[in-house]
């Protein structure tokens, strides 16, 4: 009892902060729908999931969701393998590269997959224009990164010895990666596609975009129901659904995420040469890169196009506030807000996802502790799989009277981003401190050493390379976030991706091609500072 | 709220405070607005205190202008812009009891039965009378109407030259199978514009709407997301791969597509809804005189003439300006449809269903 008790406590900050930005806004919208003329009347909600048209809309959202988690994994994990075991000419540039699709505006990714995929484009023959194939399409191409980053981080630092064991003792190279490897990455693959469910089934823009009218997703459907149709119910309805749908989906997670012992031994494997065996993995990963690359080439064409010929006045008119005055302030500008919201919101998802990948991952001494430590782990997943429209709101009537108004908070942006970050910190860190044998921890405690030391000496040297992945990837996720934010950010400092939209949002050639210009410098930049990060080195840790 | 909840309420004020003070954001907060004011403020500033203003992303005025209300009227003006019309009419019907702001501009015709069915506006009396047309039918003495801009099918004259195709007309000539497979518009669902159309057909045909629309996407109309996607994506004069010459957007569209002295696109007047867009006081504001000032303000000379400009509309008033281009090249349209605010919310579940069915069969 004494260790839960302790375990609370120390879960209690981050339980805390999420309790109070997300549990209370959603719970209060929510709320708003049950209530008719100030009386409870649960009734006429669940009338509204009887509904046929609800049921369409939930299971499309299941089966584009679990068809482009499928094709997400297939296609992320021989990239996974080869961006961060073999040493691939330029595989760092490649695999910050990687990011790009992660941060770009649903809006222009959108856009760019409409040129490509439209009558008039390239691939219009296809006649994909408008179909589900569309759609799963753009939420694969959003989210292979996901899969590649949360695998790849977890088998880099696995330890080769055991494979090279089972190989010597003349197992094939496929009976090693099915019995070996893959066994010790299942707790990355599956969190890793836990993720990228929750980011397709509340995928917003992209369906709107790639799947035209037709076809209405449950996020699409509590957007349309709040904002225009006005009908909170219906929509409370929905997100109770979602909430319902995505506790389940985590709690089958966690089922399929525990090994029996997820110890491994982890060391940061020197990357080994290509080899011939290597072709079809290296084949497969050039082909999931050029297909990632396709939309990106577009957009960059699009924004190296002014006229009739090419040149860089796209570019050079990101300075001003475009035609017309389409912006309140220059996309340079719009650019360092981004820059320095990414900044706070990385800080404040590391702070609190740090922590919690350490108070989930500590070996449990009962039954009732590995409950308590694996709820909390699902707990903090919750925030991906709830509408933002649903968040957005919630905050509004939630938070809204002193001690708590927030409403107007300059820190309510990177708060909101730091949110969406957080399950990628978390995800990305647990497979790795996971797989840490305890009793390391426990002979450094034996031998004199103090907790803090412990984790310096013990832990530290392990995750320090997961930690700085993490950081690039909720940068990243913070650079790009647009949902939360456009509701959220403030006139006078919007961010990159705000001002994009409204770039997109107004006549003139010139506005569309910055709008496309400045979607590529969002895009350099992430890929840019991902790289930087990742070069850090931590002094005397990561020099064994 | 019991006592563990204002503990916990206490303890993240304090959190935010610490991380007010060392994060980046938090550090560059006292910008904008605030310094703008202490720059300016000595000469002008005459205790008015600040006056918040909630509209959507596509508020926009420059700089000058809303410096030169602060210095004339003392107070200091904070823009809140967020999302889209019906985000900002969710919001302020959501908050009506507890407004995050004092005046708002930017709800329309087409949602303004909501918030003020939910009393969100108080009663206001503008110095200024825009002309009667303009007015809502219920609740004028809240919202006042500033500016306008209507919805129109838009043709690329070019395309229709380069075909030798006499371009359409009406709303009837483009069922019409010598127009099959050229026309896009943004969906009613999803985008205020394709709204804004589809009211057009709904104030036409009346009942008969669904028919009109079962012929519409018989003969080949697209339907997407946006009004962007639409221009940008599949319009032939807004596109380099667009296949589609015709596409629902605005009247003031074609004074955007001007090449060499002449515009390369027109609007069809005769297929027009007309969106106008309110200002109002909010009820229970902390600054109803500043809100007042601020909705004064927006009759202005000033401010009116530099909507087309800065927001793609229409001023109301008689006397403000407009741009040589949009003289030339943009009429208005003399007599568009309309559909009453109460109708169309009463309506508007009913009929985006039945619209969603008739376009996804």
């Amino acid at each position: 009892m004494r260790r839960i008790a302790g375990l609370l406590l120390l879960a209690a900050g981050p339980v805390l902060v999420l309790g109070v930005l997300f549990v209370l806004p959603v719970s209060g919208m929510v709320g708003e729908g049950f209530l008719t003329d100030g009386r409870f009347t649960p009734g006429a909600v669940l009338e509204v999931l009887a509904r046929p048209r609800v049921h369409r809309v939930a299971w499309f959202t299941l089966w584009t969701s679990a068809v482009a988690t499928l094709l997400a994994v297939v296609l992320g994990l021989p990239a996974a393998y080869a961006l961060h075991r073999l040493a691939l000419p330029g595989r760092a540039a490649v695999r910050a590269a990687l990011l790009v699709p992660f941060v770009l505006p649903t809006v222009v990714v959108g856009v760019a997959f409409r040129q490509l995929l439209g009558e008039g484009g390239p691939l219009g023959g296809l006649g994909l224009d408008g179909t589900p194939a569309a759609i799963v399409c753009g939420l694969v191409f959003f989210n292979v990164a996901v899969v590649v980053r949360t695998v790849g981080v977890a088998w880099e630092s696995l330890d080769p010895r055991p494979g090279q064991a089972a190989a010597a003792l003349g197992a094939s190279p496929s009976q090693v990666l099915r019995t070996v490897t893959l066994p010790a990455l299942r707790p990355a693959i599956v969190g890793a596609a836990s993720i990228v469910f929750l980011f397709c089934a509340t995928a917003f823009g992209i369906v709107l975009t790639l799947g035209g009218v037709r076809h209405a997703t449950i996020e699409t459907e509590i957007y349309l129901l709040t904002t225009t149709v006005f009908d909170l119910r219906a929509a409370s309805a929905l997100s109770v659904l979602q909430i319902v749908a995505v506790v389940a989906l985590l709690a089958l997670a966690a089922r399929l995420r525990a090994v029996p012992d997820p110890t491994a031994q982890r060391a940061v494997a020197p990357a080994r040469a290509v080899r011939r065996g290597d072709t079809a993995v290296v084949l497969a990963t050039l082909v999931v890169l050029g297909a990632m690359l396709l939309p990106i080439v577009t957009l960059v064409l699009g924004s190296l196009s002014v006229g009739e010929g090419w040149g860089l006045a796209n570019y050079r008119a990101l300075t001003t506030v475009g035609d017309d005055q389409a912006l309140v302030v220059p996309v340079t500008a719009a650019l360092l807000t981004s820059l320095r919201t990414a900044v706070d919101a990385t800080w404040m998802a590391l702070l609190v996802g740090v922590t919690v990948s350490l108070i989930v991952t500590r070996r449990s001494h009962s039954v009732a502790e590995r409950r308590v430590r694996s709820t909390l782990d699902g707990f903090f997943m919750l925030p991906l799989g709830v509408s933002a429209v649903t968040l957005g709101f919630g905050f509004l009537i939630t938070l809204d009277r002193p001690p708590l108004d927030l409403r107007d908070s300059p820190l309510l942006v990177p708060m909101a981003q730091a949110l969406v970050a957080l399950p990628l910190v978390v995800r990305t860190l647990t497979p790795v401190l996971g797989g840490i044998d305890d009793r390391q921890r426990q002979a450094a405690a034996s031998l004199g050493a103090s907790p803090w030391r412990t984790l310096l000496t013990v832990d530290l040297p392990v995750v320090w390379k997961p930690v700085l992945a993490a950081s690039g990837f909720a940068f990243a996720a913070s650079l790009g976030e647009f949902g939360a934010t456009s509701f959220l950010a403030r006139d006078d400092t919007p961010t990159l991706p705000v001002v994009i939209f409204r770039l997109l949002g107004h006549p003139g050639e010139m506005n569309y091609g910055m709008a496309l210009a400045a979607s590529v410098v969002l895009a350099g930049t992430t890929a840019l500072v991902v790289l930087a990060v990742e070069r850090l080195r931590v002094p005397g840790v990561g020099a064994f | 709220m019991n006592h563990a909840s204002v503990r916990a309420a206490l303890a993240t004020a304090s959190a935010a405070l610490l991380l007010t003070s060392c994060s980046l954001t938090g550090g560059s907060e006292p910008s904008g607005t605030a310094s703008d004011a202490g720059g300016a403020g000595s000469s002008g500033t005459t205790s008015g205190g600040t006056v918040v203003l909630a509209t959507h992303e596509s508020f926009h005025l420059p700089k000058k202008l809303i410096k030169d209300f602060e210095e004339q009227s003392g107070y200091t003006l904070e823009v809140r812009a967020a999302g889209d019309a019906g985000t900002l009419a969710t919001k302020l019907s959501l908050t009506a009891d507890n407004p995050t702001a004092d005046a708002s501009y930017g709800i329309d015709n087409t949602f303004a039965s909501r918030p003020l069915g939910e009393g969100a506006f108080a009663e206001v009396t503008p110095s200024a009378t825009p002309p009667e047309q303009y007015a809502l039918d219920e609740g004028a003495d809240r919202l006042v109407p500033i500016d306008s801009a209507s919805v129109c099918v838009n043709v690329d004259t070019d395309w229709f030259d380069a075909e030798g195709l006499t371009p359409p007309r009406t709303l009837d000539d483009l069922t019409d199978p010598a127009y099959a497979d050229l026309l896009v518009t943004p969906g009613a669902s999803t985008s205020s514009t394709g709204m804004a159309f589809f009211l057009a057909t709904v104030a036409a045909y009346g009942d008969d709407w669904q028919g009109y629309w079962t012929d519409l996407v018989g003969n080949g109309a697209k339907v997407v997301d946006g009004w962007e996607d639409a221009y940008y994506g599949d319009f032939t004069a807004g596109s380099k791969t667009g296949t589609r010459p015709i596409v629902v957007s605005y009247d003031s569209s074609p004074a955007f597509t001007v090449k060499g002295g002449r515009t390369t696109t027109a609007a069809l007047l005769d297929t027009c809804f007309r969106q106008v867009e309110y200002a109002g006081v909010l009820a229970g504001a902390d600054n109803p005189e500043g809100a007042a000032a601020l909705v004064d303000w927006m009759l202005s000379d000033e401010v009116q003439s530099a909507l087309p400009e800065s927001m793609y509309v229409y001023p109301v008033m008689p006397g403000a300006s407009v741009p040589d281009d949009w003289a030339q090249f943009a009429p208005q349209p003399t007599d568009p449809y309309e559909v009453s605010p109460a109708e169309i919310t009463a309506n508007r579940e009913q009929w985006l269903t039945e619209w969603t069915d008739v376009v996804s069969r």
